[in-house]
């Protein structure tokens, strides 16, 4: 079981670099989707790898697996007083590994309800308003309107998802710059890109003192929207979807009465430019032979701390 | 939208377009293109009340509704969810686009504009 402790923190303490590394790294923005996929494998090899790397050194010397070891380990320690073995310096500092494997486990586990709990109700909030306020209009078939002069256009995924554009966008955008923006929202429906967003947010939710977590959401929220971008591409041309960006970006929703939107907004102001550049000037995606490599090393992040934690290796 | 929600939805707009609260036979004498049960005008009225949309007091002997809030209180409401990104909300709404500063984005569009029609499809 060492190897298997040894390679677990290895993986664990590698995927911090390695995801400071792809944030940062240009050519996710060339293929966003196989980017995407790499930082899920990440995530979640990072998670099981650090959750089996604390529980492995917490079990180690039973000759067990990882998670079987833990198991027993947790297991002997409900037995009688009597049974246990006396508590050392090393015992005891297998068994602050030990708690701390499962309080991870368990936190990660919990920050992922939470999360979807939050999100579903901040959506019924949502469908109960745009219920009693949104009204359909013919310039944007199949989306909901809300009469104010905000620039607004978002939707709202789900079972029963919808696209809520604001009047204010409605006035400032011509036909072709509003089917764009429908174009990419309907992307985000199509392929539940919130389904994707969520682990990572919940992630920074948790862990908001970590560099690497906010870096992480922001850079998979980015290449959401771009990938999203690429599908609008599929329907409308990128000088109609890049006009759509910088106006609604430029509107900003300043007629929001809100102090606090001024500050988030400073913190994000580079991310429509990268988009309105990206498809300006569009560059070649990656060969099929980079993305299958990447794909590869996406299931290998996930596959092999499993395999460690699963299987009896000694 | 089903039946239910455009009921709330029509009865919501009286309560907010009367200026005092209503009876619920004065709600059911507003909605003036339907011929509704006193008893469903009652029970959508309960509803609105339960997810917190309507207020009721009680007049004499019959229960009076008013709205809660103003239908721009919700409107703002929706608005302000909608433009706020921070982390939950983000993974709840997905909005198009974020923020980019004015001058940069007159000078992005100056580019746009120079390109002419047909290129950068």
């Amino acid at each position: 079981m060492s190897s298997a402790v040894v390679i677990l923190a290895a993986v664990a303490t590698g995927s911090i670099p390695a995801a400071n590394a792809l944030a940062y790294a240009r050519w996710p923005r060339r293929s966003p989707a196989t980017a995407i996929v790499l930082w899920q494998g990440l995530g979640l090899g990072w998670g099981l790898a650090t959750v089996g790397a604390l529980l492995g050194i917490g079990a180690f010397g039973n000759g067990l697996g990882v998670a079987s070891g833990a198991l027993a380990r947790l297991a002997s320690l409900t037995r009688s007083g009597a049974l246990r073995p006396a508590l050392t310096l090393i015992s005891a500092i297998q068994l602050v590994c030990l708690a701390a494997g499962f309080a991870l486990l368990a936190t990660l586990c919990w920050i992922l309800v939470a999360a979807s709990a939050t999100v579903l109700r901040a959506r019924q909030r949502q469908r109960m308003l745009l219920n009693l306020l949104a009204h359909g209009d013919p310039k944007v078939p199949g989306a909901l309107v809300v009469d104010h002069p905000a620039a607004a256009a978002y939707c709202l995924p789900g079972l029963r998802s919808t696209i809520v554009l604001s009047a204010g966008v409605l006035a400032l955008l011509d036909d072709d710059e509003l089917a764009a923006v429908l174009a990419h929202e309907r992307a985000h429906l199509r392929e539940r890109h919130d389904l994707v967003l969520l682990p990572f947010s919940a992630l920074l939710r948790a862990f908001r003192w970590a560099a690497v977590a906010r870096r992480a959401q922001r850079a998979v929220a980015l290449l959401v929207e771009m990938h999203a971008d690429d599908r609008a591409l599929r329907h409308r041309s990128a000088k109609e979807l890049a006009t759509a960006l910088l106006r609604v970006g430029a509107a900003g929703g300043g007629a929001v009465p809100s102090g606090a939107l001024a500050a988030i907004d400073c913190a994000t102001d580079g991310d429509v430019t990268a988009r309105v550049i990206r498809l300006l000037r569009p560059s070649p995606g990656l060969s099929p032979a980079a993305r299958v490599l990447t794909g590869l090393t996406a299931a290998a992040a996930v596959a092999v701390p499993a395999a460690l934690l699963a299987l009896p290796l000694h | 939208m089903n039946r239910l929600g455009e009921l709330e939805r029509a009865i919501m707009d009286v309560l907010w377009e009367a200026a005092d609260p209503l009876s619920v036979r004065e709600v059911s004498g507003r909605l003036t293109d339907r011929d509704l049960a006193h008893t469903t005008v009652m029970t959508v009225l309960d509803r609105l009340a339960k997810k917190g949309f309507a207020r009721r007091e009680r007049s004499g002997r019959a229960w009076h509704y008013r709205a809660a809030e103003s239908r721009e209180a919700y409107v703002t409401e929706l608005m302000l969810s909608a433009l706020d990104q921070t982390g939950d909300r983000q993974a709840a709404l997905a909005r198009f686009a974020r923020s980019v500063s004015g001058t940069e984005a007159e000078a992005l569009l100056r580019a746009l504009g120079a390109l002419g029609e047909g290129a950068g499809g």
